[in-house]
């Protein structure tokens, strides 16, 4: 997800509040579903004529059955709570690790030069580089998974929060040294403030890491999750399973993006921005 | 009563941007600084205001030595410079945190009535015209009810109109409480439309040229002929600040050019 991206569905959030904006919002949700309809019913035809025995790539009607299958017996709900909580376990250390980290890194130049050359090399190593270190540290259960979401989701919410501090305008901070607040006082009536329209794009940025990292951390071994599907349709050969656990996925990320957008919204009502007053 | 002795600046890459400006100024008065760029008018106010450390000198108020952001001074800048994420009461508010509740929602509706800006207390900035957000900034100033306010150059950003609008709210505001102003302008209209004392400063290093009192009651004429006399006197002294100016850094110009040949 590029920034441009996460800055321009900030700002749909209040637009979609007025029917105009949700009338085009649904019209721009048509045309955006044409292409992936198109291809899916493209396939389908293709299989039922014959053209493909649709064995390695499993057509729509047979992903939707296996889909429905899973849903019947209970084990989806099972697998997506299971991965949910890893997900929101993880994502709720990294982010408010990454705000605090990133916040104090942001306002104090001595913690930031003895901080961040430190995090910013940990940052370089690849995280799935980790995975044998957690397992030998923290066993094999829940606690590698979620720690290693957790530095997933830590380094974008870091890097976000500590940029979007430094540049604050310093105007507005001598609005604050007029009216003589002290460190606290800065941080909670100034900075912090300023930040939240970053802070909200960190966060998306983090929690979409935090579903991919989600992935690598149920494939360390897992006996349920998303993840684990995805295993389990490869070993017992059920392509129509992983294509299945995959369409979760897609699902299940822009829900929870779409939440969290909904969710802080709210915090930048007073933007100025292109869309705030259409 | 507030009182600038020798006050200079000299900033850390060697520019001397003040030298030694001393001015007292009874309380309730206005005085306006005016004077080209680079005479350290900002630099003046930023000392006075506690956001820097003078070389040398001292600003007192009352006695007080000023030596950090004190509650005694409000400082306008040149922008409205609003917060975005407050609205326009809770701005007007930011620096009454220490008030009752009551008395924060008077205060702020007394200055947005003083302003002529009744009812605009759940607006956000983003929504203010660029007067009118320099009224809020005003009221915010005020609201504390400093003894000394600053203003730097507070309308420069402002067409002629809005100029002369915000000038009569800016005297309402005054009225009500009868803080010192200390205007810092270019527009020299403007220093004879409000002040009691013009002060005329001197660039290279910044320092106090003359200084012309002006007595008579406000709101002035813009076209009487005493206004427009007082702007000619102005004008001429701005002249000769720079003329004198001038002739002081030529000197060692040529004394350089001599020593390059």
């Amino acid at each position: 997800m590029s920034i441009a991206d996460a800055r321009d569905g900030a700002a749909d959030a209040p637009a979609s509040d007025r029917t105009g904006a949700r009338g085009a919002w649904s019209r721009d949700l048509a045309v955006g579903l044409v292409l992936p309809a198109a291809l899916a019913l493209g396939w389908e035809l293709a299989v039922r004529a014959g053209l493909s025995d649709g064995r390695l790539v499993p057509p729509p009607s047979r992903i939707w059955l296996t889909l429905v299958d899973l849903w019947r017996t209970g084990d989806l709900l099972t697998h997506i709570l299971a991965t949910l909580a890893r997900v929101g376990a993880g994502f709720a250390l990294g982010a408010a690790a990454g705000t605090l980290l990133g916040a104090i890194s942001g306002a104090l130049p001595l913690f930031r030069r003895l901080s961040d050359p430190l995090l910013q090399g940990l940052r370089a190593v690849p995280s799935i580089a980790w995975v044998p270190l957690f397992i030998l540290w923290f066993g094999i259960f829940e606690a590698p998974k979620v720690t290693l979401i957790a530095v997933g989701v830590f380094f974008p919410v870091y890097l976000g929060v500590m940029g979007a501090i430094q540049s604050v305008d310093r105007k507005l901070i001598e609005v604050g040294r007029m009216f003589r607040l002290n460190r606290a006082g800065m941080m909670g009536r100034i900075l912090l403030p300023a930040i939240l329209p970053s802070w909200a794009i960190a966060l998306r940025s983090g929690l979409g890491l935090g579903f991919m990292f989600v992935v690598a951390a149920e494939f360390m071994g897992a006996s349920e999750g998303l993840g684990y599907l995805l295993v389990d349709g490869q070993q017992l050969g059920k392509p129509d399973q992983i294509v299945a656990a995959i369409i979760v996925f897609a699902v299940l990320g822009k829900l929870w993006d779409a939440i969290l957008v909904a969710l802080t919204a709210p915090l930048m009502r007073w933007q100025d921005t292109a869309r705030a007053e259409q | 009563m507030l009182i600038l002795d020798g006050l200079s600046k000299t900033y850390a890459g060697g520019t001397e941007a003040l030298r030694a400006v001393s001015l007292s100024v009874r309380q309730g008065d206005i005085v306006a600084m005016v004077g080209g760029s680079g005479c350290g008018k900002t630099t003046l106010l930023r000392l006075v205001a506690g956001l820097d450390i003078p070389s040398a000198g001292t600003v007192t108020v009352d006695d007080r030595q000023i030596t950090a952001p004190n509650e005694a001074i409000g400082l306008i800048f040149q922008e409205p410079r609003l917060l975005p994420w407050l609205t326009v009461a809770d701005n007007i508010a930011f620096g009454l945190s220490h008030l009752p509740k009551d008395e924060r929602r008077a205060r702020v509706d007394f200055a947005l009535h003083r302003v002529g800006l009744d009812g605009y207390n759940d607006r956000w900035p983003r929504q203010l015209s660029g007067g009118q957000a320099q009224r809020v900034a005003i009221s915010r100033a005020l609201a504390p009810e400093p003894k000394v306010l600053l203003l730097d150059e507070p309308f420069s950003a402002l067409d002629a109109f809005t100029r002369a609008a915000l000038h009569a709210h800016l005297l309402a505001l005054w009225e009500a409480r009868r803080p010192t102003l200390i205007l810092v302008t270019h527009d020299v209209e403007e220093a004879v439309a409000l002040a009691d004392r013009v002060v005329v400063m001197q660039p290279h290093p910044g320092r106090i040229f003359t200084e012309i009192a002006i007595d008579s009651p406000r709101p002035r004429d813009p076209l009487s002929d005493e206004f427009v006399a007082l702007k000619r006197q102005i004008l001429r002294a701005l002249d000769g600040s720079l003329a004198t100016s001038r002739a002081q850094t030529r000197k060692p110009d040529e004394t350089a050019a001599a020593a390059w040949w």
